[in-house]
């Protein structure tokens, strides 16, 4: 097997166990979309352009609030500004690949594709295709996002709400995160990040309280950093 | 503006937040003190997703007592220090959940 379908393949498997929540939130949103009024067609459009569960919500609660264009739009930067940081991460890795390639990888570039990938591309330095982790692990979230969307659409509210299926998704996020937990530095961010998030949900406008808590949580890491030799936390 | 036009600027917009810095960054500019720093991305975004999710209602209300998500959180987290397995944090969350609502 070539190394490209190896990766290709590493990262389909690599994201499975974080398909749990994406099944329950793809339905749920076709359920949403269909419930506001949106055409199946348009529904599926969206899950195709947009391709972001958090985005996707924020459009449809904001929509259908009869928000005008121009809060819509820059909600879903605000909700979306947290890939900044994932391409600042990973771009180091992907600098060399040829405009198409950036192009492609970009696309795919979600939530589960991004911590697995990162990972990845951390272990596999020297590996000339290991851009095809991301492919592979992105595509696997893409198919289950466009096939429970259209579920969504067609079944109507299947799954009954008081299962909290919902939680799945912090759940998802916080299993990314268990060996962070080890590290005091990882811990301190942790805490900081996720007090801001909470403290800002309400005060911080468009939903940017994510990149609002990460710019904290960063800062603080940056800080930290800066004091305590690496010797003494890990 | 109509409805399809405005989920393609929103796409573009999506995209753009993911493309921008893969297009612009150059593998030259980072040393090993940015690539520390930049460790910290993970525990600095997640929390911001989790923490919200958990202590806070549908509406955006502080939810400490009577709230299962807080106790079945710390379940996943133990199991998943433990395991080290993605899989197994995940299920023990939901079944702490489930075990506390329903029974």
């Amino acid at each position: 097997m070539s190394k490209k379908s190896k990766n290709f393949l590493r990262g389909i498997k690599d994201t499975i166990p974080l398909m749990i929540p994406v099944v329950p939130f793809g339905i749920i949103f076709g359920v949403l979309a269909i419930d506001l009024g949106l055409t199946p067609l348009t529904t599926i459009a969206m899950s195709v352009i947009i391709f972001g569960g958090a985005s996707q919500i924020i459009f449809l609660q904001l929509f259908s609030a009869g928000a005008s264009s121009l809060i819509i739009l820059s909600s879903v930067g605000a909700v979306n500004s947290r890939h900044l940081l994932y391409g600042t991460v990973l771009s180091e890795h992907l600098s060399d690949l040829k405009l198409t390639w950036k192009i492609i990888v970009s696309y795919f570039l979600v939530d589960q594709a991004f911590a697995v990938s990162n990972d990845y591309f951390k272990k596999n330095k020297k590996d000339k295709d290991k851009h095809f982790h991301l492919i592979g692990g992105g595509l696997n979230c893409w198919m289950i996002w466009q096939i429970t969307t259209i579920i969504g659409i067609f079944l109507g509210s299947i799954i009954p709400e008081k299962l909290g299926l919902t939680f799945a998704i912090p759940l998802t996020f916080l299993a990314l995160l268990v060996n962070d937990f080890r590290k005091l530095i990882n811990v301190i961010t942790i805490f900081v990040s996720g007090s801001i998030a909470t403290l800002g949900y309400q005060i911080i406008p468009f939903k940017a309280y994510v990149i609002v808590a990460a710019i904290f949580g960063l800062c603080v890491a940056f800080i930290l950093t800066s004091f305590i030799k690496k010797k003494n936390y890990e | 503006m109509n409805s399809l036009l405005l989920i393609i600027l929103c796409g573009v917009v999506t995209f753009l937040t993911r493309f921008s810095m893969i297009a612009l960054l150059k593998k030259e500019m980072f040393n090993n003190r940015i690539r520390e720093v930049l460790s910290y991305v993970p525990s600095a975004i997640f929390p911001a997703i989790i923490f919200p999710a958990i202590f806070l209602d549908s509406s955006g209300s502080f939810l400490f007592e009577d709230n299962p998500k807080i106790l079945a959180s710390i379940i996943a987290v133990i199991v998943g220090m433990l395991s080290n397995n993605i899989l197994a944090t995940i299920v023990a969350g939901l079944s702490t959940y489930w075990f506390l609502i329903f029974i």
